[in-house]
């Protein structure tokens, strides 16, 4: 390695990096513009959800019941007079679902101790119905406890669940969504980036030129990998900057673990974007190829939900491994035995991608 | 000793394409001797560019030895690259950074010290006059400019062998000019420069030529040396009565000619033997040979055309149009933003001439064509083509134009056939009528065999035949050449040519702009532009005669050129 060559084509790097936009834009437009779309417009949780309330006879009890429905953050209780008029707002969109008390309600209560509650949810939407389930039968379990406190009887229940949400006890999906968007982002912006540039070099004939001078291909390989690293790590520090100011994501982890797990992953991202360029010497393709293997591995859902064979495909890319440190770095901490194995298998991709694209790589046009 | 700079023994080299392969070069072998010029030439897929690249240590022989200074290129060592500069077709120039920025990194790569390269530089800048504008980006500059840009870079170390592909491609006289004026003070200083061209009278300035042919060396002389068995076999044609085109015609299958193209005043005659064949009223006058005769005995004795005189004009019916007068422009001018970039030209096509643009790079050429096309909108003045308001009703003259641009707008991944039927649906070409169409333009343009072929794998002479074909698939009344010769080999050029000349015959109005002087000549009249203006028309003789003074009594069209545009040059910074 000779530093002068070297430092002309890290400088000429930076130079071409600085004025091309585009590139600007994925590296650092790009990462907010994602961060803000899934952190803010993507959400798994269902808050403030408006739902209809149809009493068929109020009574003291349903009034109770209504006040605490008001006090749960997830709904927005909105009267309607008849279940007919209540179902024609579902239809209509206007509501999420019907919460419906008949004119027994206040009579079995009092009676059996135990008063059915009539819940229509619409299920166009699976995902979101089933959490509104899940949230009515909490504000209903807390009523009940609430009205046995209140009047001094313990409430006859043969069974009690107690529990606890280890690691994200809100349940915010932001905590867990963020961390798997910064494995995406470094993956774009490291593997997309240089398997566009170096593929610009071979179709604007520059790559020609470079290589008929004493340069070497290890100088080129190098003289690539070092601006678009820091260009990573740069998008890397942003994404974390903005998960934990703006997102309030916690950091349970080391911020030194973090940091050095990113490097591995973005030495994996870097490899990767090289040797796809080496194979595709036409940006378009290139390009085509870094997508593609970027939004392969699922960052939003989890791996073991999807299809053998899809998570057996899975091992063979690095964003795997990442996502499943940052999660763990984030929400859980630094634990070591589930972090000690995704590092390895960065490890191995990281030098895996480097050695091929290197040994591949050789000053020759053909 | 003293090692040869470039020595090739018997060196073959192969390429794998999707269909089979291809020798590039075979059993190859030569050597250079020191601190001469040689041109490299040959047509298209002779080799050139891979012989190139062999040299640059940029491909390795398959079998056979490349030595650059004695050393091998198969071996693993530097010391070759920084010993030589070379210049890829392309110019390897980074767009995006400027003139300096270009130099710095690549005087870095070079390894030069600080004050060795910023003494380098200054005199690099200085001898390619690009000093004033190091602050601008390589992208910004015209094509000769950056062809100098190119060469700079690639001579920072002072290279004792210098390799140029192609330099002079699509590149204008004057800036062609230059060139060689930088690559003579070179070979001053002990550089051995080896140059691939494809301009003649550029290979009779070099001292010792190669010639190559489908990756096998015809021949390595002096230019003199090739020229020699060719005295008193070439001849200047007048005839009184008829055009230089049909004295052509007649003159190109008449027995013992190898070859005829228009000349001058005259059509200019190769013959087989030192007999002469002249015909009544005909007027033949001995001239001496040029290397272009020299390149057409050597490679092109069995005609081009030979096997198919009638040219293609019987699927074009010849057009019976009223209007004399194809093409009408007054005071045209087109602004870019506040820059005028035409500024207010006038002229007149008539129908069946042939109709040529000159100009420097930058000149306006491009611009008014795109207007003539109604591809740009005119900003003033008056534009009828066919007898129609291109400023109103551009769409309905479209469909009389065929249009063959620079880069021949091709699909490359499309195959031949699927080219030509992509372009007549677009021409609204259908049914048995588009089929039967297509199957004349395959047969007629001599592309059967390539019926198949994807257009990327196609050679430069004959994606122009396609784009030629495709341009001519709707029967148009006018044609628009753009460039279409640059960067194609010399005898595709002339079979390039012929057709052209045939469709002129046929009625067919041709618009062409061209970098290459000896095209200039088949021209019915000629438009010289500079700086968006027209500074001389006329036919080819008149223009010629506007630049004979004391100094140059018989001009040639490429010395008029520079004559008329450094003198409105000249009158310009007068003025400013």
């Amino acid at each position: 390695m000779n530093s002068q060559r070297l430092r002309g084509l890290i400088r000429k790097e930076f130079l071409q990096i600085l004025r091309d936009p585009s590139a600007i834009a994925i590296a650092f437009v790009m990462p907010v513009f994602l961060l803000l779309l899934f952190g803010y417009g993507v959400s798994l949780d269902s808050k403030h959800v408006n739902i209809a309330v149809v009493v068929d006879q109020p009574t003291p009890e349903t009034s109770s019941f209504l006040g605490s429905l008001q006090q749960s953050p997830y709904f927005i209780p909105i009267q309607y007079p008849s279940i007919r008029i209540a179902r024609q707002a579902v239809m209509s969109h206007h509501v999420d679902g019907i919460i419906w008390l008949r004119s027994d309600f206040s009579r079995n209560l009092l009676q059996k101790k135990l008063a059915p509650v009539g819940l229509i949810v619409n299920g166009v939407d699976a995902n979101n119905a089933r959490i509104l389930e899940g949230y009515l039968q909490g504000v209903w379990q807390n009523w009940m406890n609430q009205r046995a406190l209140d009047s001094g009887s313990p409430l006859l229940v043969p069974l009690q669940g107690q529990i606890r949400i280890w690691f994200n006890p809100a349940l915010r999906s932001q905590d867990y969504l963020v961390p798997g968007l910064i494995a995406i982002i470094m993956t774009l912006i490291g593997a997309l980036l240089t398997a566009l540039v170096v593929a610009r070099e071979w179709e604007r004939g520059t790559m020609e030129a470079l290589m008929a001078s004493p340069v070497t291909m290890g100088e080129i390989l190098v003289g690539k990998l070092v601006p678009y690293f820091i260009m990573g790590m740069g998008g890397m520090l942003l994404s974390v900057a903005m998960a934990l100011f703006l997102f309030k994501v916690p950091l349970v982890g080391s911020f030194w673990v973090l940091l050095l797990f990113s490097t591995l992953f973005l030495l994996a991202a870097l490899g990767m974007g090289l040797l796809i360029s080496s194979v595709a010497r036409n940006q378009f393709v290139a390009g085509q190829i870094a997508i593609i293997v970027t939004f392969l591995p699922a960052f939003i859902f989890d791996i073991r939900s999807t299809p053998l064979p899809i998570q057996v495909i899975t091992h063979l890319f690095a964003a795997r491994y990442f996502v499943a440190s940052l999660q763990t770095l984030f929400l859980a901490g630094d634990i070591w035995p589930i972090l000690l194995w995704n590092g390895l298998a960065l490890i191995i991709m990281a030098l895996f991608f480097l050695g091929v694209t290197w040994r591949r790589s050789h000053k020759r046009l053909d | 000793m003293v090692e040869s700079p470039l020595q090739f023994l018997d060196v073959a080299k192969k390429f794998k394409r999707s269909k089979g392969e291809v020798q590039a070069l075979q059993r190859l072998s030569f050597h250079l001797a020191y601190g001469r010029i040689i041109g490299l030439l040959g047509p298209d897929g002779a080799g050139k560019s891979t012989l190139m690249r062999m040299a640059a240590g940029l491909l390795l022989p398959d079998s056979g030895q490349v030595l650059v200074f004695g050393i091998d290129t198969c071996s693993p060592d530097n010391r070759i690259q920084s010993q030589i500069g070379f210049m890829p077709q392309r110019f390897g120039l980074y767009e995006d950074l400027t003139v300096q920025e270009n130099l710095d990194l690549y005087s870095d790569l070079q390894g030069l010290n600080k004050e060795e390269s910023q003494k380098r530089q200054q005199e690099l800048l200085a001898l390619t006059a690009l000093d004033p504008f190091s602050k601008r980006y390589a992208r910004a500059l015209s094509g000769g400019m950056k062809q100098k840009l190119g060469l700079a870079c690639a001579l920072l170390r002072s290279p004792r062998l210098l390799l140029l592909d192609e330099p002079t491609v699509g590149v204008d006289p004057i800036a062609r000019r230059e060139l060689w004026e930088i690559i003579k003070a070179l070979k001053e200083e002990g550089t051995t420069i080896l140059i691939s061209t494809a301009y003649f009278d550029e290979v009779e300035r070099c001292d010792e030529v190669i010639l190559l042919h489908e990756g096998q060396l015809l021949g390595q002389k002096t230019p003199g040396e090739f020229l020699s068995p060719l005295s008193n076999h070439t001849y200047l044609v007048n005839r009184k009565d008829s055009s230089r085109r049909q004295l052509q015609e007649e003159l190109r299958f008449r027995q013992g000619v190898i070859d005829a193209r228009i000349f001058t005043e005259g059509v200019r005659v190769l013959c087989m033997d030192l007999q002469i064949h002249p015909a009544s009223g005909e007027n033949w006058v001995p001239v001496p040979p040029t290397f272009e005769d020299a390149f057409v005995s050597l490679l092109g004795q069995k005609n081009v055309l030979a096997d198919s005189p009638e040219l293609p004009t019987h699927i074009l019916p010849r057009h019976e149009i009223n209007p004399e007068v194809v093409i009408e422009v007054n005071e045209l001018k087109h602004f870019f933003g506040t820059f005028e970039a035409v500024k207010g030209v006038s002229f007149q096509v008539r129908k069946g001439q042939i109709f040529g643009l000159l100009g420097a790079n930058g000149a306006g050429k491009t611009t008014t064509f795109r207007m003539l096309c109604g591809l740009l909108p005119a900003s003033a003045g008056i534009l009828r083509v066919a007898g129609v308001d291109m400023r109103r009703a551009s769409t309905s003259a479209r469909a009389l134009m065929g249009y063959v641009s620079q880069k021949f707008s091709l699909y490359g991944n499309l195959s031949c056939n699927q080219n030509l039927s992509f372009f007549s649906a677009a021409y609204g070409l259908k049914g048995k009528d588009g089929r039967q169409r297509i199957d004349c333009a395959l047969q007629e343009f001599q592309l059967s065999d390539y019926r198949d072929v994807n257009t990327d794998d196609l050679p430069l002479g004959i994606k122009q035949r396609l784009a030629l074909a495709c341009a001519l698939l709707h029967d148009p009344l006018i044609l628009f050449l753009d460039e279409p010769t640059s960067g194609v080999d010399p005898l595709a050029r002339r079979e390039f040519w012929q057709r052209v000349n045939g469709l002129a015959e046929g009625g067919v109005t041709i618009l062409i702009t061209t970098h290459f002087m000896d095209e200039a000549e088949y021209c019915d009249k000629l438009v010289l532009m500079s700086r968006g203006e027209v500074l001389a028309q006329g036919s080819p003789v008149e223009i010629r005669s506007k630049a004979r003074n004391d100094v140059c009594s018989q001009p040639s069209m490429e010395d008029a050129f520079i004559y008329l545009i450094q003198e409105h040059e000249a009158v310009l910074r007068r003025f400013s």
